[in-house]
């Protein structure tokens, strides 16, 4: 019987064994088994991915080797000129944030970073931001504005850090400045949903022309987990907290809540790094084509427009 | 073994007999000072401790009187919550909704009123704690854009009180995005260059606090309120350790710079006005 949490056992165990096919030598009688290895994981891996449920989606969205944020930036951006720092307390390492060329273009690109390896996860906080993070987030937004470039975010952390220093440091108004000023901005904002879309701390990023969210990426005003802990006071019912929730990209996609799903490769985007940017880039690309003659005026109203029709309820 | 046994049966207790002589909530114990408070000395002083100065939570129907003048109007009235993700937790969404709505005579969480303050017409939504803590879903979403969005068509102030534990679980990314919506709709406000007074009360946690409560050109709070981003038990289990005495209360938010100031219950109004006072009356040089 298949474990919940251990779905994609399978397909580790034959990846496992391609790989250490593929160490030998060419012409060495292996290749009609490689053949049939991938085959068979190209099915399994289909078959795995086409039923998940909510709760497994959301193990997908938070897979230790899912692309990053660097990770994009490294397979789609040249020139990539990393900023530091809110200029008024420190810099915060789980915001990457700058400057770089995209397609022949200039961007900012600013996004979540979660840490590769315990040190470094350590090091990004596990991609939950502080103050500082997402008042560095504004000073980029600020300097796109300044210099007339889009602006791409992607998005990807558990939620921002519930600490005493944060709140000490005003959390709660380093997120709501980045709402209005998002809404504000004179220049095109475009927000990829990478992996986790966690709350505040994701849509202090979010509030852009266009919002995309990767097929197997969650986006929710609660991770499964608090959810199931407040509501059914049991941490453990986290997988029906998750099918509650309705927090994934096809769920986001029915509400209205998002413009497009961007499809992964088969086995999910941590294992093909490089199709999964280029599928990401491609639907940039596009989007900036979109929104490359707007005018300021008609940015900030589309924005408006936007989140103003998010909800639903009745008039009577 | 034990030591002792009970060898007989306990008594039933007998429901005929009233047990207790004194009718329910007669006296009041402080939270502040632990003092006994007799409730309509308490009522009578807007609520607030006569012997500490502790603010206990208000009715948001004596809220709306505290602070606008006689003939005000409620606005948006009709907009009524719906379940768009068919919630389901230890009970639906749809029955927690109507549980909430007949016990309290109200929709959903918030109001918006057209009115004036010492004659200063404004738009006011209030917050109200006791449906659903407060919960922003939809509905509260919708209700306090639109009072942005009437205030800036009129070209009036806007003055919110916040009270709420944060977004509505059971409305999921919906309700996530109402912070979203709000702050488009301040920000056309702003625009226009209005006034936006934002009032925290005990208590402002999540969503509101990191949207509009945050966003006024004046923030202001009653004194001793909770206000914060991560709720304190969401930090203490995070963190494994106890939060220091006074952490996340007004006083705190003062200090550290993210509060104009505080102000007792009873002179809220007055400052509230002598804030628009400044803004909307153009001196002439």
């Amino acid at each position: 019987m298949a474990d919940e949490n251990n779905f994609e056992a399978p397909l580790v165990d034959l990846r496992r064994r391609i790989e250490e096919l593929e160490g030998y030598p060419e012409g060495s009688g292996h290749e009609a088994e490689l053949d049939r290895l991938r085959g068979a994981l190209d099915k399994k891996a289909r078959e795995v991915f086409g039923k998940l449920t909510p709760w497994q989606t959301t193990l997908v969205a938070r897979h230790f080797d899912r692309p990053y944020t660097l990770d994009y930036i490294d397979h789609l951006m040249e020139d990539w000129v990393e900023i530091h720092g809110d200029r008024s307390y420190a810099d915060d390492p789980a915001i990457v944030g700058g400057l770089a060329t995209f397609r022949g273009r200039s961007v900012a690109v600013i996004g979540h970073q979660k840490g590769r390896g315990t040190k470094e996860r350590i090091f990004r906080n596990f991609g939950q931001p502080r103050p500082e993070g997402y008042r560095k987030a504004l000073r980029i937004f600020k300097m796109a504005e300044k210099f007339n470039l889009p602006v791409l975010t992607l998005i990807d952390t558990p939620g921002a850090y519930p600490g005493i220093g944060a709140e000490e440091r005003g959390q709660a108004e380093a997120i709501a400045r980045n709402l209005i000023e998002m809404a504000a901005l004179r220049v095109p904002i475009i927000v990829t949903v990478t992996g986790e879309g966690g709350s505040g701390g994701a849509l202090a990023l979010g509030v852009g022309n266009r919002v995309f969210m990767l097929e197997y990426s969650i986006y929710s005003v609660i991770s499964p987990e608090g959810c199931a802990a407040i509501l059914w006071k049991d941490q453990d019912r986290k997988a029906e907290a998750a099918s509650a929730l309705r927090l994934t990209a096809s769920d986001l996609n029915r509400l209205g809540v998002i413009d497009a799903v961007i499809p992964e490769p088969i086995g999910g985007a941590h294992a093909d790094h490089h199709a999964a940017c280029q599928r990401v880039g491609d639907i940039l690309e596009q989007a900036l084509n979109e929104l490359s003659e707007a005018t300021a005026e008609e940015l900030i109203a589309e924005r408006h427009h936007k989140f103003s029709a998010l909800g639903a309820f009745e008039e009577r | 073994m034990p030591w002792f046994k009970k060898t007989k049966k306990p008594k039933p207790l007998r429901s005929d007999r009233a047990r207790s002589t004194v009718p329910e909530g007669l006296w009041v114990k402080c939270q502040g000072c632990r003092e006994i408070i007799y409730s309509k000395e308490l009522a009578r002083s807007l609520k607030i401790c006569p012997k500490c100065g502790y603010h206990f939570r208000i009715e948001i129907e004596e809220r709306i009187r505290l602070l606008l003048d006689k003939g005000f109007a409620e606005l948006c009235s009709d907009l009524r919550p719906i379940d768009p993700l068919s919630f389901k937790d230890t009970k639906p969404y749809k029955d927690r909704l109507k549980a909430y709505q007949k016990r309290l005579g109200v929709p959903d969480a918030a109001f918006v009123l057209e009115g004036t303050m010492q004659g200063i017409p404004v738009i006011l939504a209030a917050m109200n704690y006791r449906f659903m803590g407060g919960s922003m879903g939809s509905v509260v979403g919708e209700k306090i854009a639109r009072a942005a969005e009437i205030a800036t068509d009129r070209g009036i102030p806007l003055v919110v009180v916040s009270a709420s534990g944060g977004a509505r679980m059971q409305e999921g990314i919906l309700s996530l995005m109402q912070m979203a919506k709000i702050s488009a709709a301040l920000n056309r406000l702003r625009q226009a260059g209005l006034p936006y007074i934002s009032i925290l009360t005990d208590p402002t946690t999540g969503g509101v606090t990191a949207s509009f409560a945050m966003l006024g050109d004046i923030n202001l709070a009653e004194p001793g309120a909770l206000i914060g981003f991560a709720g304190p038990r969401v930090i203490e289990q995070t963190l494994r350790e106890s939060l220091p005495e006074g952490f996340q209360r007004s006083e705190f938010l003062l200090e550290k710079g993210f509060l104009d100031m505080v102000v007792p219950r009873p002179e809220l109004k007055a400052m509230v006005v002598r804030c628009l006072r400044h803004f909307t009356v153009r001196s002439i040089a």
